[in-house]
């Protein structure tokens, strides 16, 4: 991954920074520019919920080449308390465990290992809550 | 705006073609199309194509296929909108004819595949590479979040699923062009490897190499060229989230469900006056959730009506006549095309043993992503 688009991305992955519309309250990540509700330009920076429930999910077992070594994992689409929804994985536990509805929190973890001399690549994944 | 007509077309057969370029089976689906139509010239050419850079390292595409088909210097632009390439570059083609810019244009569609790339990487950046492949889901990884949300809410079935890759397999076997022709079952559907929890491998599309090529020109004058000539009642297109995660419903897919109003609504018809479709089925729940989407079918219905056999070459609205993307093959620019290719066979009464009988009214759904961008196409014989 080329070292300026990791570096851009680091509030987002290390720090859950989002932005909420001042106009209609939405919360966005990553933040944007114009308000997909309704079309304001006016934000204000907020961290995004760390807890949520688990919308769908599955569990990759074909990867693309930087994951391959993880397989099987568990991605989810998960809804945050904000109502703000991402991708990402859920580890910590068996695939058997996840269930839609669960609720899970995020934690900050190394995502990918890039090739031989790669950066490695940090951000959030999620653990289900009832693990404490 | 003209009314516009397809006068021709052509494919190359559909697999795993080692000893041909990405080059060489453009030219081949092309010159099959311009031979069909008996035309003499064409005045401009769009190339459907979705990462010719990322599979075999070669962009600026559109001169190079107008060079090889000897038909430089007319203008030549490669058109991308994922494995939606091929349907959008057919509707800008369609728009060059109906303003009246160009009169004999060329649409065609082509994806190499098979030339050693990493193809689950290339397909994946149709996703949102920030928020979604930096976390390590897949195209079949996205589906199938789509195909478990599906069956929680609805109590669609894996064998529901299944289904539709059994279905389009045996269309496909009736299918010379197809990459697979030969019958499966659902046992050996639910029994392949799993890829991403629910869908298995046969639930999957396969990789592919493959061009399709059409020839537009004015309804007007389409007479000259064709004993059948094809006119499209209607070319629609619309987007939504690049990201599954950002849309307000995940079983949902609302490109398709707004392509297909508009489409509707330019053909003034209605899904009750489609005589078959060839739709995006790149994992089997895709074509559950487009049925649906179309109105073929009421929402969340789509596996039960799949399952009774309703889209069944036989059936009250056979779909995917071909065998679709699932058992014909996907060489993801070239499908919208070979839909298209498909379609005008269909209407012309020329489908061999997978003929719709009394075909008048046909629809093309060709999608983008995981549903991020589709472009519907209705067909019909005048
Ligand atoms: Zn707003």
């Amino acid at each position: 991954m080329p070292v300026p688009r990791y570096k851009r991305e680091i509030p987002q992955r290390y720090r859950l920074e989002a932005s909420k519309c001042k106009s209609c309250g939405k919360v966005l990540f990553p933040p944007r520019l114009v308000c997909p509700k309704c079309g304001s330009r006016e934000f204000e920076g907020v961290r995004l919920s760390d807890g949520g429930k688990i919308v769908t999910f599955t569990v990759i077992r074909v990867a693309p080449e930087q994951f391959a070594d993880q397989t099987p994992y568990v991605v989810a689409v998960v809804e945050l308390g904000d109502g703000v929804r991402i991708t990402a994985q859920v580890v910590d536990c068996r695939p058997e465990e996840v269930e839609i509805g669960k609720p899970v929190r995020l934690v900050f973890r190394k995502i990918q290992e890039e090739g031989k001399t790669g950066i490695l690549c940090y951000g959030y994944k999620c653990v289900l809550s009832s693990l404490g | 705006m003209r009314d516009v007509a397809i006068i021709g077309c052509g494919m190359t057969k559909f697999g795993e073609l080692w000893d041909k370029s990405i080059r060489d089976i453009f030219v081949e689906a092309s010159l099959k199309a311009i031979a069909d139509a008996g035309v003499d010239h064409i005045d401009s050419m769009w190339v459907g194509n979705m990462t010719a850079g990322l599979f075999v390292g070669q962009e600026h595409i559109g001169a190079l296929m107008a060079d090889y088909l000897g038909v430089a210097p007319i203008p030549t632009v490669r058109v991308e909108s994922a494995c939606a390439s091929g349907g959008m570059a057919l509707r800008a083609g369609f728009i060059e004819v109906a303003s009246g810019m160009s009169d004999i244009v060329l649409v065609g569609g082509v994806e190499k595949m098979w030339d050693g790339a990493d193809v689950t990487y290339a397909l994946s950046t149709a996703s949102d590479q920030e928020y979604e492949v930096y976390h390590g889901v897949t195209f079949p990884g996205l589906y199938a979040m789509i195909a478990r949300a599906h069956m929680h809410r609805y109590g669609t079935t894996r064998e529901q699923l299944a289904q539709v890759a059994v279905k389009n397999h045996k269309n496909g076997a009736l299918n010379p062009n197809a990459q697979f022709q030969r019958e499966i079952k659902v046992e050996a559907v639910l029994n392949s490897t799993m890829v991403a929890d629910p869908l298995t491998l046969l639930d999957c599309s396969p990789v592919t190499d493959g061009a399709a090529a059409a020839i537009l020109c004015p309804l007007a004058a389409a007479k000259r060229y064709a004993d059948v000539p094809v006119r499209i009642l209607a070319s629609a297109a619309a987007t939504d989230s690049l990201a599954l995660h950002q849309r307000g419903d995940i079983t949902s897919l609302r490109a398709v469900k707004v392509s297909a109003e508009n489409a509707f609504k330019q053909a003034n018809l209605g899904p009750e006056r489609i005589d078959l479709a060839e739709v995006h089925d790149c994992f089997t729940i895709a074509e559950i959730c487009v049925i649906e989407e179309l109105g073929f079918v009421e929402k969340g219905k789509g596996g039960e009506f799949t399952e009774k056999g309703y889209t069944a070459l036989d059936g009250k609205i056979p779909i995917n006549p071909s065998g679709g993307l699932k058992a014909k093959g996907h060489p993801v620019g070239a499908t919208g095309v070979a839909q298209v290719v498909e379609v005008v066979e269909q209407l012309r009464g020329q489908a061999g043993k997978r003929q719709v009988k009394g075909a008048k009214v046909g629809l093309t759904q060709n999608m983008g992503g995981s549903g991020a961008s589709s472009v519907v196409h209705i067909l019909g014989v005048v």
